[in-house]
């Protein structure tokens, strides 16, 4: 319901020392209608240019702490609120490549009500400022 | 008794604007009042940041904030998260404890409706009725397409809600179950994603004939070779029930509130895919009390192609509101 609006192209930036980045991190929001309980957010998929980044290098935080996927399993007394960005960290040396890259995100989510997860996604193209 | 359907607004209506901080909750309940829709449904997982936890100075915050623009909070919209976990579903008694922080949290915000989940099971209900009485909230079942009023698993909601002659728990129509046309907002996304008109017309077609949905999906799937788009637009005829209206009067007094959900109107004041001008007369004529609460839902099938004008949208549902319950007390009142 979302898709088009889960990544803020204008966020991203590297992470690490500047002359040396361990990563990068950009924004994103949920996409979906209310906020929900990490322990509910089953997948976030990043990949550059259609190439999928592993599980273990993608770190979540929406203000209280970066988590990693498998420890947003059972945070159960922390949400992403409905229209709230929150900062999706990826470890990648040497940080996001130069240039204009397909940056890609997609949200797999476990909502109760649902028969099957739902998935989100979003595709943008992006480059670190200059 | 007529004349006391109650015009209102569901947060929900403005996901669009809100999502993308174009408008808060304020601008949307000053919007409301401005067209007349005093009655507001919140949800607060949507609409309250810190949910579950919320003070009573927040509480107090939103009373504040409804009385400066003559607003009032018609529902409570809550969830129930029996997928907390990985791998293993919340115990009855979790999900009973689930929705009674809901009730305590409806009752703390002086909201005597709550919109249940349709997935929500009766007999985890049943043990919150006495919990709702208390509370003084109504548990209404959402009656959300693909189910419908006279759907078995809606039935086992009202056979309980008499069996206990309770006052506490019963139904809540979402209008999406009264879809006597095809969306023209969903068949321009299909094609704009590449479904064939002459294929899209054949769903219209086949939709506008009531026929059974799995003998469109099983044509255009396989007989006319449809494409992703196409076999999409057909599947969502699963979702596109056309309950008849007829029966509302059977049903009104298991419901308090009702959900308005449109996906578009035009420009003078027409919904035409949900059949408002046949419901509203029956609502009418059984004199029945509660508020039709706007829920607005083209946002996502538009969003490609134009700007989401939420506020437009709902301004034209409530003069199609207007002129509906109108003429239908008119005509109440000639016979």
């Amino acid at each position: 319901m979302f898709d088009r609006y889960l990544i803020d192209a204008d966020s991203l930036r590297n992470t690490g020392p500047a002359d040396a980045p361990t990563g990068f991190a950009f924004d994103a929001k949920l996409g979906y209608y209310r906020g929900l309980g990490l322990s509910m957010v089953e997948k976030l998929d990043i990949a550059i240019d259609g190439e999928p980044l592993p599980r273990e290098a993608v770190r979540f935080d929406e203000g209280l702490g970066p988590l990693t996927l498998d420890e947003m399993e059972t945070a159960y007394d922390r949400r992403w609120p409905f229209g709230t960005a929150a900062t999706i960290l990826v470890d990648r040396p040497g940080g996001f490549p130069a240039g204009e890259h397909e940056l890609s995100l997609l949200q797999q989510l476990r909502v109760s009500y649902l028969p099957f997860p739902a998935v989100n996604t979003d595709k943008k193209s992006v480059s670190l400022a200059a | 008794m007529s004349g006391q359907i109650k015009r209102g607004v569901s947060l929900y209506s403005f996901q669009e604007e809100m999502f993308l901080g174009r408008m808060n909750v304020e601008d949307v309940v000053g919007f409301s009042t401005s067209i007349g829709a005093a009655g507001i449904e919140i949800l607060p997982e949507q609409n309250m940041p810190t949910f579950p936890h919320i003070t009573d100075a927040q509480i107090g915050e939103w009373q504040d904030m409804l009385s400066r623009h003559g607003a009032h909070f018609t529902c409570y919209d809550m969830f129930l998260d029996t997928k907390l976990r990985k791998g293993e579903l919340l115990s009855d008694e979790e999900q009973v404890e689930s929705i009674k922080r809901d009730l305590t949290l409806c009752n703390r915000l002086g909201i005597r409706n709550m919109r249940v989940l349709i997935f929500v099971r009766p007999d985890i209900l049943e043990k919150c009725v006495p919990y709702a009485e208390q509370m003084d909230v109504h548990m209404g079942v959402e009656v959300h397409a693909p189910w419908h009023l006279e759907h078995a698993w809606i039935l086992r909601t009202v056979d309980v809600a008499d069996r206990l002659g309770t006052r506490h728990l019963g139904i809540l129509p979402d209008m999406g179950i009264f879809m006597k046309n095809y969306p023209p907002e969903f068949r321009a996304r299909f094609e704009r994603q590449g479904a064939r008109p002459e294929v899209a017309q054949f769903i219209v077609g086949q939709h506008q004939q009531k026929i059974m949905c799995e003998y469109t999906i099983y044509e255009v799937a396989v007989k006319m070779g449809g494409n992703k788009a196409e076999v999409a637009m057909a599947e969502t005829l699963r979702h596109a029930p056309y309950a008849n209206p007829k029966r509302i009067k059977d049903y009104a007094p298991y419901f308090r509130h009702i959900q308005a959900k449109f996906y578009g109107m035009t420009e003078d004041c027409i919904d035409p895919a949900i059949a408002y001008d046949e419901v509203i007369p029956e609502l009418v004529k059984c004199g029945w009390e509660g508020t039709l609460s706007s829920e607005y839902e083209g946002n996502r099938w538009i969003q490609d192609v134009e700007e989401v004008d939420s506020r437009e949208q709902v301004r034209r549902q409530h003069v199609m509101f207007e002129n509906l319950i109108a003429k239908a007390q008119s005509e109440l009142e000639i016979v």
